[in-house]
């Protein structure tokens, strides 16, 4: 199977929060995962934008997020790119710790981090780029399908 | 989101349906319990029954939610979650802080008189 890819440049709104939600619904269907991942790679799609649209880019008309998809046969994988100052995934709280767990924000990586099976970081000049992937179940982790019989 | 309420023995009986989500359903809930905490309201159950799709802006907003009400000497309970909100609680650690139930008439018997 050939990759598939499909990007999307969106303006700093939740409307392009919602259509990439929605693009990543349609695209996790499409690899072939069930219902219940394709929700959660979409909510991990969700969580990234709004990350991007809200804390990236804080709303700015003149700033956009760009969302790439990629579906190989092994894998979907997905970069959301904003235009904003910088996240250094190292100082991100842990929402699970005792004094964040009745905090109202601060859970959006960690749910990326929980749904996905790779999640990495890229710091742009300006901006942040997070590529997530989720793998096939019974695709390997270096990209080639398992040996069939 | 939609949201309505009713009142059985005294407990607020909040229906909330639909996704919430930021700039959706969390305004709409943020809204509701401000409402009825003005009100004097103290003994509110969220019945999320018909919640569809929630995000982490939405959990954000139960745990304001819950805190606010805390704060101000009333109890905040959860009614009838489904498997996704059930699941998404339970990795985000917090469903040993709320006070969950499946059924509403012990539900609303387990607020304090």
């Amino acid at each position: 199977m050939n990759a598939t890819r499909v990007s999307y440049t969106l303006e700093s709104t939740l409307a392009s929060v919602n259509k990439a939600e929605q693009a990543a619904t349609e695209l996790a269907a499409k690899s072939g995962f069930d219902e219940d991942e394709s929700g959660r790679i979409a909510m991990a799609v969700r969580e990234a934008s709004v990350n991007a649209v809200l804390h990236g880019n804080h709303y700015d008309p003149t700033k956009r997020v760009t969302i790439a998809f990629e579906v190989t046969a092994d894998a979907l994988t997905v970069s959301v790119r904003d235009e904003g100052q910088g996240l250094d995934p190292a100082n991100v709280p842990d929402p699970l710790a005792p004094e964040n767990l009745l905090k109202q924000s601060g859970r959006g990586i960690f749910l990326i981090r929980a749904f996905m099976d790779e999640i990495r970081f890229r710091a742009l000049s300006p901006g942040t780029e997070i590529t997530m992937v989720k793998f096939v179940r019974g695709a390997d982790r270096d990209g080639s399908k398992e040996a069939t019989q | 989101m939609k949201s309505s309420s009713r009142k059985v023995d005294g407990v607020t009986i909040v229906d909330l349906s639909g996704r919430i989500t930021l700039g959706e359903g969390s305004v709409v809930l943020r809204d509701t319990v401000k409402d009825l905490s003005s009100q004097g309201d103290k003994k509110i159950l969220l019945n999320l029954g018909d919640v569809t799709y929630i995000d982490s802006s939405g959990i954000g907003e139960l745990v304001s939610a819950y805190t606010s009400v805390r704060n101000a000497g009333g109890e905040l309970k959860l009614l009838n979650l489904t498997k996704k909100v059930h699941d998404l609680l339970q990795i985000t650690k917090l469903y040993t802080v709320f006070d969950i139930s499946d059924d509403e008439a012990s539900a609303i018997a387990s607020f304090s008189r």
